[in-house]
């Protein structure tokens, strides 16, 4: 039975993509079958950040509407051959994502894969709510910023009343923070929420937290998921995260701010 | 933070004041995302109700449902003008 994890936040920009990738890749990297279904219908991005955009031939719409197979519309990854990409429609609309089509699609995923990773749109309309409507898990990606954690207790309130899990009354979708674009210097010096601060504000556990890092833009200049980059700071921390994903204890990492030399704070250097 | 800000040192702390504006309209959207549905509805029609007889505004009523243990209390309040 695999397990389906939907990546979402509400607020656009926040790391939606950058996490499906690196979370999903970073699963695969550890043996488990996995496939990242993007839901964002109209606006498909993930082929990009995963570096399969030339090999897109049919997608999730084409799948849903009978006019191709799963196995002719999912792109397997290069670098790993535990990995699937499921693309969304480039010329479609939201619309074309109906339940019972979505739920027909994860219960054929369900049956080979262990993993289902749904990277959903922004905002909270029809895609963001099918992305999120069968998920088990729930990893929500916030930044340290006011608007961004806000989105996220939005969206949070939607998981607790809209998903399957809340209609049927069943054990509720279990929720993950993550978050993301943390810079601890700004944090040292009072000007950016820190991981506690957001903690105590949204209240659910804490998944892991990814440095802001020249890494990430790297890799997706490159098309590969940062996770692929094992020197990288924000690689190593989607690992610990994918670590506590498998429920394994990790301590946290990249939490303090790198202490500057005297020449550099006289210099003003951040 | 360069050498003249390490003497003047009033460093204003931006970050604390993002975490209770937080606090403060996260707990007001909770409370409204419990709330049942016809809620603002029939907020609305209470207040029409009212301007039949009384001149008021739509901001002088405010109308809450608190959810405690076992019973729930509506709460109807009603701000009346002073030339009444």
């Amino acid at each position: 039975m695999a397990e389906i994890i939907v990546v979402t936040s509400g607020k656009g920009g926040v790391g939606k993509t950058t996490t499906s990738a690196a979370i999903g890749s970073g699963l695969a990297l550890r043996g488990h079958k996995t496939v990242i279904i993007d839901f964002d219908v109209g606006l498909r991005n993930l082929d990009l950040i995963m570096g399969c955009e030339r090999r897109v031939v049919y997608d999730f719409v084409n799948v849903l509407n009978d006019e191709a197979n799963l196995n002719q519309a999912l792109i397997k990854d290069k670098r790993n051959n535990l990995l699937f990409i499921l693309p969304a429609s480039q010329t479609r609309d939201k619309d074309a994502l109906t339940q019972e089509g979505v739920q027909k699609i994860l219960n054929e995923l369900a049956e080979s894969f262990d993993y289902i990773i749904c990277d959903s749109p922004a905002g909270i309309e029809k895609g963001a709510q099918m992305a999120l409507y069968f998920a088990d898990q729930a990893i929500v990606v916030t930044n340290p910023e006011v608007s961004s954690v806000r989105d996220s207790d939005r969206i949070l309130g939607i998981l607790q009343s809209k998903s399957l899990r809340a209609e049927t009354g069943a054990e509720p979708v279990k929720e993950h923070l993550l978050l993301t674009r943390y810079n601890p210097s700004r944090v040292a010096d009072g000007e950016m929420l820190s991981v506690a601060d957001v903690e105590d504000i949204l209240a659910i556990p804490l998944l892991g937290v990814i440095p802001e890092s020249e890494s990430v833009l790297k890799a997706s200049n490159l098309g590969e998921p940062v996770i692929f980059d094992e020197t990288a700071d924000a690689g190593q921390a989607y690992s610990d995260a994918v670590s506590r994903l498998l429920c394994e204890e990790v301590e946290f990492r990249f939490l303090e701010a790198e202490k500057k030399g005297l020449f550099k704070r006289l210099m003003g250097a951040r | 933070m360069s050498i003249f800000d390490y003497f003047h040192n009033k460093k204003t702390n931006t970050a604390s004041l993002a975490k209770e504006r937080l606090q403060v309209i996260v707990a007001h959207e909770r409370g409204k995302r419990s709330q049942p549905n016809y809620l603002p509805k029939m907020q609305q029609e209470i207040i029409e109700v009212i301007k039949k007889y009384i001149p008021i505004d739509n901001d002088q009523v405010t109308v809450t449902l608190d959810n405690s243990d076992n019973c729930s209390i509506l709460e109807l309040n009603v701000t009346l003008p002073d030339n009444t």
